[in-house]
């Protein structure tokens, strides 16, 4: 790493990187071409190659967004970013199998350890596609299919013909037409009626090559009164350069299903991170969004629920830390389509050393949606006078019998508090860390116990050499 | 008590405080062994809360002449937490709150920090039942976060519980008396006389009903930061019964 990309980013403790080694690695540069050489590699039936060509004529037309932290986008390169990078020939089932150096960077990201422990199925995603997949034997046999989304489409073609883009169309934004175009692995997951799925299943993305783009698709269905929880972490290598992850994730809780969707996202201080996440609630069904942001260059991410079925219910709780050079844009979109739904959201941010973050949501009622209830809370925390925070909150009210709150606060961290800690033996930057992980704990509380763990222990590490 | 020195845990010499350009503390002279009980006595605004923040280290206040030595050893330069970890304690008149953080936890680490190393679970747990259960405090305290949305009362409970479970040598307690009823005061005052023998304290105090309870060896009284008067447990008495106004003419 050069000093000026250490400087950039401090000490993440993710950003070691291994040689590459691309089995098949493609020219930088986006045309029709490299989204055809993509589904033709992959085998795929031509009705999905017609959507890929679709969206990148889409994409190639469509303006950059205006919803968002816009003006920072024009820093992308789209020729300078790979767009398609295999790095293993297959998805294993078995660590043992999956090539050394791979699985050397997932056992220090500690993977395997914790589908042992407390697993109910694992995704590893490497560059592009999935080097790893394993799914816990008793869910296979209740039918759960749990699979990377490229193997989805091969074994279960129907299934996704039928929900594939039903929730994000290609259309939606600039973004979700790059990742149609050159999506490649992500999760599909289909939880059968009344199951539910007790451990959680993960899935890991990890970005290992210079000026990569990361495009995976995830499509989650939950039918009739099932339930799941998919937990969701990545990192990358420290680059003086940066590399481009665009995600999209549907998900589609059928009447009276659960799903929970957890995300650390942890990447390095080079990365974009642009993702289009929506989810849609049937009858009675609930959408949880646990969104926590601690890494990245700029995040421009709105997880979102459509209340589509009567007495529907979304939950999104979001954090976001922004440190030097970062820029969290962040927030959450609620949609109430139909009546008595019901939606908290909980936004917190802390900003450091000049981070910026933003909280930035929408809430609409349409017209048939009478009795609807929602609260929205914005929180941020800044730890010095340099750091930036805003709050951009849009609400469409199309019906009067609308319950709504909203509340947003911003604070510092005081005198007071430091002084009361360092008085009980704490140096200012452990007190610092306990500040700041008591902010995020109404967040932290809702992850697995694991992942809470963790990311306490890294937000005590990003105050460490904080104090000036 | 013997006369060995280093039993004499805090030595204030001619010590001179401000905020900022306001003198608060203008010349006061004190010294606190083990196993003593100080009483500082005065109306609002006389210094006595300055004078347990500045030996606890406020980086607000500003010591502008004069000395502090604990243990023997000059302060000046220590951090707060390393005044705490050589055994230093300040039990707060208005704690602050650290929403998000669970009591449990916090007492964990800062026993672990103040101690040097984190004590087993098992005796850690114990010790704490040990300590709750004098205090009549409920289990579920534990999960409350620090400070956050308690009444006085519960506020000043969860500083002598710390003050318990850290067994400082030396310790200030600032106004702990203030907001507690009569039953809790007695528990309060319980567990301030369980650690006194083997510590020396300094107990800021606008009342005589704690030192009926906790019966002091020295009474200051402070007025316009400075000590005017000294004595033994009668001058406490003599300020209840009397009022400033006496003391007022000595200045």
């Amino acid at each position: 790493m050069t000093q000026d990309a250490q400087d950039a980013v401090g000490d993440y403790k993710y950003g070691f990187h291994d040689p590459e080694s691309a089995t098949i690695r493609f020219d930088k540069g986006l045309s029709e071409q490299v989204v055809r050489d993509i589904s033709e590699l992959k085998e795929e039936p031509e009705w999905m190659t017609e959507i890929r060509v679709k969206a990148y004529h889409h994409f190639m037309e469509r303006e950059m967004p205006t919803w968002g932290n816009c003006d920072s986008l024009a820093g992308i390169d789209f020729d300078n970013v790979t767009y398609f990078l295999r790095s293993s020939d297959k998805t294993e089932k078995d660590w043992d199998d999956v090539p050394d150096d791979i699985k050397r960077t997932f056992d220090r990201l500690g993977i395997p350890e914790a589908e042992q422990k407390w697993l109910g199925g694992v995704t590893a995603q490497y560059e592009s596609e999935a080097v790893y997949h394993s799914i816990r034997e008793d869910l296979e046999e209740q039918g759960v299919l749990f699979l990377d989304m490229d193997s989805g489409l091969k074994e279960h073609p129907e299934i996704i013909k039928k929900y594939f883009g039903t929730v994000i169309p290609h259309s939606d934004n600039k973004f979700s037409a790059l990742n149609t175009a050159v999506w490649s692995g992500g999760s599909f997951i289909y939880v059968p009626k009344g199951v539910h799925v007790e451990m959680p299943v993960q899935a890991y993305f990890r970005i290992n090559a210079k000026n990569m783009g990361q495009f995976e698709r995830t499509l989650i269905i939950a039918d009739e009164g099932s339930s799941i929880h998919y937990v969701e972490g990545c990192t990358a290598p420290t680059y003086s350069t940066d590399s481009l992850h665009s995600a999209v994730v549907e998900l589609i809780a059928m009447e009276g299903a659960k799903i929970r969707y957890s995300t650390v996202q942890n990447w390095s201080a080079n990365v974009y991170n642009l993702v289009t996440k929506r989810g849609v609630a049937h009858k009675n069904a609930t959408v949880e969004w646990v969104d926590g942001n601690i890494g990245s260059k700029l995040t421009m991410k709105y997880p979102a629920v459509l209340l589509k079925g009567e007495g529907a219910h979304a939950e999104i709780i979001s954090v976001a830390y922004a440190g030097e050079g970062q820029h969290q844009d962040a927030g959450a979109k609620v949609h109430h389509l139909a009546p008595n739904t019901t939606s908290n959201i909980l936004s917190k941010s802390i900003s450091k050393n000049g981070g910026r973050s933003s909280y930035r949501g929408m809430l609409q009622v349409t017209p048939k949606a009478a009795g609807c209830r929602s609260k929205v809370v914005c929180d941020a925390l800044m730890l010095d006078e340099d750091s930036r925070s805003d709050t951009y909150p849009t609400m469409e009210i199309g019906n009067s019998t609308a319950d709504l709150e909203h509340e947003a606060s911003v604070s510092k961290v005081s005198s007071d508090q430091l002084f009361y800690l360092m008085s009980r033996g704490h140096t200012e930057e452990e007190a610092m860390g306990m500040i700041v992980n008591g902010f995020f704990e109404p967040f932290t509380r809702e992850l697995p116990m694991e992942y809470a763990v963790e990311l306490n222990r890294l937000l005590e590490l990003e105050m460490e050499g904080s104090i000036g | 008590m013997g006369e060995n020195m280093t039993d004499v845990l805090l030595r204030v010499e001619n010590l001179h405080v401000s905020v900022g350009d306001t003198p608060i503390i203008q010349g006061i002279s004190l010294e606190i062994k083990r196993g003593e009980i100080h009483a500082i006595m005065g109306r609002n605004g006389a210094g006595k809360s300055t004078l347990a923040n500045v030996v606890m280290g406020h980086p607000a206040y500003e010591v502008t002449s004069g000395t502090i030595h604990y243990k023997g050893q000059n302060i000046d330069d220590m951090e707060v937490f390393e005044r705490a970890r050589a055994g230093m304690f300040l039990s707060f008149q208005y704690p602050a709150a650290i929403p998000g953080d669970q009591v449990g936890t916090f007492l964990r680490k800062s026993v672990a920090s103040v101690r040097g190393e984190a004590p087993s679970p098992r005796a850690f747990r114990k010790e704490l039942n040990e300590a709750m259960k004098q205090l009549d405090m409920d289990k579920s305290f534990l999960s409350r976060y620090v400070n956050d949305g308690f009444s006085g009362g519960e506020k000043k409970r969860l500083e002598i519980l710390q003050m318990l479970l850290l067994q400082p040598d030396l310790a200030l307690l600032d106004e702990t008396d203030s907001g507690l009823d009569i039953d809790a005061l007695r528990i309060v005052a319980d567990g301030i006389n369980a650690v006194a023998e083997d510590t020396g304290c300094m107990i800021i105090t606008h009342y005589q009903r704690l030192l009926d309870l906790v019966r002091p060896n020295f009474v200051h009284v402070l007025i316009d930061g400075k000590i005017v008067q000294s004595g033994g447990p009668d001058l406490a008495i003599k300020l209840e019964k009397e009022g400033y106004d006496w003391v007022d003419a000595l200045v």
